[in-house]
């Protein structure tokens, strides 16, 4: 195992090439972390501070101004917990809806298959925000304008065929003679489905929550375009852009409000890293 | 876990059984896989298939305020949208922005998103773990805030960059390619980590053996890149690659939000934030559903290039 897997090939960079290798490496970490670590600090910073023309990377007195501001803003709590409705929603459906379309094109032979599945491929590179129109049409009709089924829906059948397609690996990678011990066993195509499948599958269905969790919490352009009158059903990314008028930021508030915004995704994102870089792996693999 | 384990544990018990395809043979399996399918089809067609008939259909219409409103009757109009589109030298210089500045994001991407990858299979854990981290944090940052914390870092009044460049009060948002350059920065930020994390996972695959046989055979470095890792990363390559065609083609929130919803003078649109500027800005919809046709025919060719591309490959579907 050891021999197979090894993280780095030993032997093939020489001594000094590792360690500017390991500086560049740091240096780069750094730069890559360094808007994340100016929006934090920008959020702590004092009223006065953060408009200083001589901006320093620290601060003396760190205060939650920004944060009181923010939360004080009316309805910010309910903006927060509109958009984690809406991610958490379209994660945990897309998920199920995902795992039943990717098993049935994986473990079974039936016409038009092939067809189906070129048609998930397609359904990918569809530009969804092109779709904002009739969606803003159809939203209208079924009465869903300022709610929040019109941000959950889009995002449920945008992000369902790029799961599916990245969990079809998962659905195969599971050998077809377990499935036959289920049933040898007397368990019941349900119970094989939900009891057996589920949680093998259940690593790939974490890195797929991934991009729908992104795609749904990011969501700008369907909240500003159905969103229109009721704003309390409104969501994060707009909140934030309270605090942001092009001619006279409030900058303390708009870092405060992005940094409230971005700790949930970061959270996620730790929870599940490792899931995450061996599902890539395993979803390309293929 | 425990049903799972057991199940294991039948098959190398019962190693004899017959084997027999699953899907074949079994009552009610004619319906079982459509079954499967059933909720994600009923989603793709309404959201998804029904949308982008409208789409088309809206683009033929004279479809305004007056027509939303039920003031006027729709009329059709044939391709008089797009004769109008095609005509506006507007549209052409914004639909050569959007290619360009497609093109030069996912360049930028790859090229990082790639050489960072194979600096992490470098280097030992800690730095490899805080690059890593650096990149996820990255990738987690919403779109809006990562497009205002990347405005307040090039602010000329208030930024750092600026005093450590010392560029003075130099403004990025009002040049035309200064403004679409920032927004490429903020866009490579938030999106090289998709790259780096996915080609990291893809070079791990390849087993050490190979690459020590190349370097003991005496190739270079760039000749095991080149003759043995990306030949066997071509896949991977291809994924993000289209990926990010995909992602930096309709790029609507960093525009719409660094440069103040299209720039001066909308210097900066491109063509999403043009079709939504035509549409909820001006109430021209057919106008904007025909911008939204020529982007869903646009990126339709790339994908048909990527379904040759991964047939010649041989992928099995």
């Amino acid at each position: 195992m050891n021999l197979v897997r090894r993280n780095r090939p030993r032997g093939l960079v020489r001594r000094p090439w590792r360690l500017a290798a390991e500086v560049s490496a740091l240096l780069i970490a750094a730069v890559v972390a360094f808007p994340l670590y100016w929006m934090v600090l920008s959020a702590f910073k004092p009223a006065g501070e953060i408009e200083s023309t001589r901006p320093r990377p620290w601060t003396l007195a760190p205060s939650l101004d920004s944060f009181r501001r923010v939360f004080g803003q009316q309805e910010f709590g309910r903006y927060f917990v509109n958009s984690l409705v809406v991610a958490c929603t379209v994660v945990i459906v897309s998920a199920l809806i995902a795992f039943l379309a990717a098993t049935a094109v994986t473990r079974f032979r039936f016409r038009f298959r092939t067809t189906l599945l070129i048609m998930f491929l397609v359904a990918q590179m569809v530009p969804v925000e092109a779709l904002t129109i009739p969606l803003f049409f159809l939203m209208r009709d079924f009465g869903q304008l300022n709610t929040l089924g019109s941000l959950i829906l889009p995002h449920i059948a945008f992000s369902l065929p790029f799961a599916i397609w990245m969990l079809r690996g998962f659905v195969k990678a599971v050998p077809e003679s377990l499935e036959e011990a289920a049933y040898i066993d007397g368990a019941s195509r349900a119970r094989f489905l939900w009891q057996i499948l589920f949680p093998l599958v259940f690593p790939g269905l974490v890195a797929t929550s991934v991009f729908s969790f992104i795609s749904a919490w990011n969501d700008f352009l369907f909240a500003k375009s159905f969103i229109i009158s009721d704003t309390s059903q409104s969501t994060l990314p707009m909140a934030l852009l309270v605090f942001y008028k092009p001619d006279e930021p409030d900058w303390g508030g708009v870092m405060a409000a992005s940094t409230v915004m971005t700790i949930p995704v970061l959270i996620f994102f730790v929870l599940v890293q490792r899931r995450l870089v061996s599902g890539l792996g395993g979803a390309v693999k293929d | 876990m425990a049903v799972q384990e057991t199940a294991v544990a039948r098959v190398a018990a019962a190693g004899a059984a017959t084997p027999r395809t699953p899907g074949r043979g079994r009552r009610g399996d004619r319906w079982t896989p459509w079954l499967y399918l059933a909720p994600a089809l009923v989603v793709l067609g309404g959201l998804l298939v029904y949308p982008i008939y409208q789409l088309g259909l809206i683009s033929f219409l004279e479809y305004t305020q007056a027509q939303v409103s039920g003031g006027e009757p729709t009329s059709f109009r044939g391709f008089g949208n797009y004769t109008e589109l095609l005509g506006d030298g507007r549209f052409w210089q914004v639909l050569l922005a959007t290619v360009l500045f497609a093109a030069a994001c996912v360049v930028s991407t790859l090229v990082v998103g790639c050489a960072l990858a194979v600096l992490l299979t470098r280097v030992r854990a800690l730095p490899r773990l805080a690059l890593m981290m650096a990149a996820l944090g990255a990738w987690a940052t919403p779109a809006v805030t990562g497009s205002t914390v990347w405005l307040l870092l090039f602010d000329p009044d208030f930024g750092p960059v600026n005093r450590v460049l010392g560029l003075g009060d130099h403004s990025w948002t009002y040049g035309r390619l200064s403004a679409f350059f920032l927004v490429l920065l903020e866009v490579v930020w938030c999106s090289f980590p998709f790259v780096m994390v996915t080609v990291y996972a893809g070079i791990r695959a390849v087993p050490s053996e190979v690459l020590e046989a190349a370097s003991l055979d005496g190739a270079s470095q760039w000749r095991i890149w080149h003759s043995v890792l990306a030949p066997m990363l071509r896949p991977i390559l291809v994924i993000v690659t289209i990926q990010s065609v995909i992602w930096d083609f309709k790029v609507f929130t960093q525009i719409y939000v660094m440069t103040g919803g299209g720039g001066i003078a909308g210097q900066n649109l491109v063509l999403n934030v043009y079709a939504y500027q035509e549409a909820f800005a001006s109430s021209q919809y057919s106008l904007g559903s025909a911008i939204g046709v020529v982007m869903l025919l646009i990126l339709l060719a790339v994908t048909l290039v990527y379904l040759r591309l991964l047939r010649r490959q041989g992928e099995e579907l």
